[in-house]
């Protein structure tokens, strides 16, 4: 739901772990967790884009009316009257299911591997599953969400359906409308875009992209991705020679 | 057709076209639904044509190309009116002693369905496959032809649309549809007017003006075909069900998402469209009055999981198939974020008929009393695509509450090759298998959940015991590896998992703690993913593994496939029944197979790839499987 | 690329309304006419509507009734819904991509035949199904289906 509509919503009652709680009718259950000091973990949600439920890690259990159901909380909308359970032996099962699933697929990612020792006890060289050696991507697309999204680009996508989706650059090829803004890879929780800059080059590997970057004409700084300076010219109303110089210098 | 002015003008039509077609002369009925089209029927239909026109018999004998007939297993089929006699497997050859007999009205013995008594049989209504069912949807089907308005109207088409337009209010409509108990056809059993209900209030509540009603005719399930062969022959039907589910809502625009392997029933709906439209059944102003409605067809792309609602809307509206959590209902946000309702092609196609004949004569029919509640039983009738190792596979249609054993062995005579029956499979890829136990079920929505199944949209897979429920339930898991959308890790890598497991298994590499894992991979597949595909993802592995426990045990633990049938677990050699033909020998991919002539051969198993060739071809039962 | 003519597919666009809403239409269109999604016709598309390409590469690598290859002059279709599984379609297909030394979803290098799998094409009853070029054989055997295939082959041969 839009920004707005929550911002207008009504005040709702409802209960976390037997604790009363009250936030905007419809807001997302995991940011009012998170937001209040609840553990749960996550890897696919980002408040800047909307709610995708890929990665399953944020589980929790919620009764509303007669049924209690296993659910995501950062795509659950918060309804009056809905007890929310954030650790039951049911969640912190399922939880660690989804973990070993998820280090089966990106055994390679030390961030994942981290967060399943630390957060569940999860030894990765022990998994019940065979590995899938050499990945580190966890399909939870937050790099294409946040190009999509907040970049408002759209240069990649995921590709393909089922065991065979990726997360990847139109045809496999370079991205060619890819401003290099990196926020893809500033989003991304395994470290897989492969964001690099050699001096006035800046890359992006798994996207094939390798971009000039803009010096400035008064520090010599390679200080923005030439692409990127174009595309903000272009959304923007700045004066033809404002990027001529970096932000330090402009001031 | 002239464009129909007023309701009164509709009502009339009936009687006026029904005297308008009746004629003398008999009817000679093709049969051009999917399995007798696969059976070369349209062959069959040129030459009728070329012989009548050759021999003038014009204005003797007419001919009529219908939808499914149902009993695909006899193949090319043809019915002829007003005898109603059935002449099966019917040959080009053939076709001109089926217009002599049809015109002297004596039946061409050599084409008769034979009982399993030897007996012949002549009118279709007393073949054991006909005689056991009840065919209020599909009766129909042999009567009109699918690509003619007027054939629908003239066996009283579109009357339901007259009788709600003159006068119901749409809270009648609803009204009837509730009392009727009808519960969603495509699989979850969700009571239709309740679903019709509650768009209706939303929409009305937030004020929405635009609201859709979308028929889902994306039948994924490998192993269905109901939905293909309604559209496909009764167009019309969809249509007057969409109508007034439209009128009920209060909609001015309906989609039919139809797959894109169903080129014959695209086809018949697209020109029913057409011929309704021109009618004045579609468009504005509907027989004079305010109300107005069209339809438009799109096309699916091939995508199984499109067949849940919130994928299949973003498939509508332009995107990829991905579900969406669905904790806000469509009846308030559907597509395009306005009011929806969707029903699939077998639920739309029961409205005109609870409409016309009235709620009593539905509720007739099933199981339950739904007077205070439609969850409290299920109403009318359930067609189901019966397929597999039975004798009669084809489109069959028996009251809800009919037992397993009443549609495997009353309707469809029985497995095949007098083979033991194992199990049936149910539900496609989201249903469950159903061991014999279990034979003498009633066959509802709340039954069949029970043991582990569900009704999903119809499909009947019959499986003898010379089948693997391992190999079985793999099958199934690899189908939806491929068809998930990917988007959640528990169902994309829980399937994955599930695969890789069950692959070991059958390869005779299964570990002790395996079915332990495979059921907890299962609890977080079916409880922790976003759409209902997860969610059922996991019925054909926990249901084979409830009712068929000790054949996963055999392959972990004997490294033994009862059923025969993974290759890794299986040996072939020659027994002393060999006469030394040389037939296997001939036949095997391998060259493996030696022997002199009129000597015993011997298999090579360094070499052998298990094809199955050799015992396929052997006269004399002389090739063992272990 | 430049090379590649645009015409047809603006016609396709605007049959359907140039409309975003269509994009599933107008790429099914697109692969009815050129049987397979020529990579400049999305490109085109993408130009025309104001999508970006990568919208449109994910739509044409998720719907199976796509392929971004060129595909066979002749298409073999190995319906593996469950009921033609019980009944063996596992091994026709075998046998077929044995004859033709290629795998399901690939085409042979003379373009001559694309062999394919689908998951159900409604016609349970007579199973194991193959479609031929749209001609549906039912009660399809190996040797039935490598036969036409022959016939298809030495009849290429021949012209």
């Amino acid at each position: 739901m839009t920004e707005a509509k929550v911002n207008n919503a009504p005040m709702v009652e409802f209960i976390v772990d037997g604790k009363k709680c009250s936030a905007p009718r419809e807001s997302s259950l995991l940011d009012f967790l998170l937001a209040n000091g609840y553990d749960i973990p996550y890897l696919c949600h980002n408040p800047a884009v909307k709610p995708y439920g890929a990665c399953r890690l944020c589980l929790v259990e919620v009764k509303n009316g007669r049924k209690t159901k296993l659910t995501t909380s950062c795509n659950y909308p918060i309804l009056e009257g809905i007890e929310v359970f954030t650790n039951t032996e049911k969640v912190r099962r399922n939880r660690k299911m989804v973990m070993e699933l998820l280090l089966a697929r990106a055994p390679e990612s030390k961030e994942l591997r981290q967060m399943a020792k630390d957060r569940f006890g999860i030894d990765a060289d022990k998994l019940p599953f065979e590995k899938n050696n050499g990945n580190k991507c966890i399909l939870c697309g937050l790099c294409v969400r946040v190009c999509r999204e907040l970049v408002g680009i759209e240069a990649l996508s995921f590709a393909g359906r089922g065991e065979h989706k990726e997360a990847i650059s139109p045809f496999h090829d370079v991205a060619s409308t890819c401003i290099g803004c990196g926020a893809c890879a500033v989003a991304c929780p395994t470290n897989c875009i492969g964001l690099d800059q050699v001096i006035t080059k800046r890359s992006l590997a798994r996207w094939n992209r390798e971009l000039p970057m803009k010096t400035c004409k008064r520090c010599g700084y390679a200080y923005a991705p030439m692409f990127q300076l174009e595309h903000f010219q272009n959304i923007s109303s700045v004066p033809a020679d404002f990027f001529d110089l970096c932000p330090d210098c402009r001031k | 057709m002239e464009r129909i002015k007023s309701i009164k003008q509709l009502q009339d039509l009936e009687a006026t076209l029904a005297a308008a077609r009746k004629s003398d002369r008999p009817v000679v009925t093709v049969c051009g639904g999917i399995g007798c089209t696969a059976n070369g029927c349209q062959k069959l239909v040129a030459e009728f044509k070329k012989l009548i026109s050759e021999k003038n018999l014009g204005d003797k004998v007419e001919l009529l190309v219908t939808g499914c007939l149902g009993f695909c297993e006899m193949g090319p089929v043809v019915v002829v009116y007003p005898q109603k006699t059935f002449y099966k497997k019917v040959q080009v050859a053939d076709a001109a002693d089926i217009l002599d007999s049809a015109i002297s009205g004596k039946a061409v013995e050599r084409l008769l369905y034979t009982d399993a008594e030897g007996k012949k049989i002549e009118k279709e209504d007393d073949i054991p496959f006909y005689k056991n069912q009840k065919r209020e949807l599909t009766g129909i089907l042999g009567v009109i032809d699918p690509e003619s308005i007027e054939s629908y109207l003239a066996a009283g088409g579109y009357q339901a649309l007259a009788k709600v337009l003159s006068g119901m209010k749409p809270e009648d409509v609803i009204n009837d549809i509730i009392k009727s108990g009808l519960r969603g056809r495509g699989g979850g059993g969700f009571p239709t007017g309740k679903k019709w209900e509650s768009c209706r209030k939303a929409a009305d509540k937030l004020g929405a003006s635009k609201r859709y009603v979308i028929c889902n005719a994306d039948e994924g399930d490998p192993g269905a075909f109901m939905d293909e062969a309604v559209l496909q022959g009764n167009p019309h039907t969809v249509i007057e069900g969409m109508l007034i589910g439209a009128f009920a809502i209060g909609s001015d625009e309906g989609i039919v998402y139809v797959r894109n392997e169903y080129p014959l029933a695209i086809k018949s709906l697209s020109a029913a469209l057409a011929q309704a439209r021109e009618a004045g059944l579609l468009g504005k102003n509907i027989l004079g009055t305010d109300f107005s409605f069209d339809i438009r067809i799109n096309r699916g792309g091939g995508a199984f999981v499109c067949g849940e609602s919130s994928a299949l809307i973003a498939s509508i509206e332009g995107f990829v198939g991905e579900p969406r959590a669905k904790h806000i209902h469509m009846a308030e946000s559907g597509l395009n974020d306005k009011p929806t309702v969707l029903n699939n092609v077998e639920t739309w196609a029961n409205v005109p008929l609870i409409i016309k004949n009235g709620v009593a004569a539905f509720t007739a029919i099933g199981t339950g009393d739904v007077t205070e509640n439609p969850w409290n039983g299920s109403k009318g009738t359930k067609i189901f695509s019966l397929a597999g190792k039975v004798n009669n596979t084809g489109l069959v249609e028996v009251p809800m509450g009919a037992t397993l054993r009443d549609i495997i062995f009353g309707v469809g005579g029985g497995i095949k090759n007098g083979k033991k029956f194992k199990a049936v499979q149910t539900g496609g890829p989201s249903g469950g298998c159903i061991p014999e136990k279990y034979l003498d079920m009633p066959v509802d929505f709340d039954e069949l959940s029970k043991v582990g199944s569900m009704m999903g949209s119809g499909g009947m897979v019959v499986l003898d015991e010379d089948s693997c429920m391992v190999d079985f339930a793999k099958y199934f898991v690899e189908f939806l590896c491929e068809e998930s959308c990917g988007k959640c890790t528990t169902c994309r890598e829980g399937l994955a998992r599930l695969k890789e497991i069950l692959t070991r298994i059958t390869e005779g590499k299964g570990r002790a703690d395996d079915l332990e894992l495979i059921e907890a991979v299962c609890e977080t597949l079916s409880q922790g993913s976003l759409c209902a595909l997860g969610g059922s993802a996991a019925n054909p592995v926990l249901s084979t593994l409830r009712h068929f426990r000790e054949e996963y045990e055999a392959h972990i633990f004997q490294k033994k496939c009862p059923g025969k049938v993974c290759k890794k677990l299986i040996k072939f050699s020659i027994n002393d029944n060999c006469t030394g033909c040389t037939v296997c020998a001939k036949n095997c991919p391998q060259n493996c197979i030696s022997g002199a002539r009129k000597e015993k051969h011997v298999i090579d198993s360094a070499k052998c790839i298990k094809c199955g060739v050799c015992k396929e071809v052997c006269k004399f039962g002389a090739v063992t499987v272990e | 690329m430049a090379s590649y003519d645009t015409a047809k597919i603006d016609a396709i666009l605007a049959k359907n309304e140039y409309a975003e809403a269509n994009l599933l239409a107008i790429l099914q269109d697109i692969q009815a006419a050129e049987g397979y999604l020529p990579r400049p016709a999305l490109e085109h598309v993408a130009k025309s509507l104001g999508i970006s390409i990568a919208r449109i590469y994910s739509m044409a690598t998720f719907y199976k009734a796509f392929s971004l290859k060129p595909r066979g002059k002749h298409i073999c279709t190995v319906c593996m819904g469950t009921a033609c599984h019980v009944r063996g379609a596992g091994r026709i297909l075998d046998k077929i991509e044995e004859n033709l030394k290629i795998k399901a979803g690939e085409t042979t290098k003379d373009l001559l035949f694309t062999v394919e799998r689908v998951n159900c094409v409604g016609a349970c009853a007579m199973g194991p199904v193959v479609i031929m070029d749209g001609e549906t054989i039912g009660n399809a055997t190996a040797n039935k289906i490598n036969k036409v295939i022959n016939d298809i082959k030495a009849d290429s041969k021949k012209s």
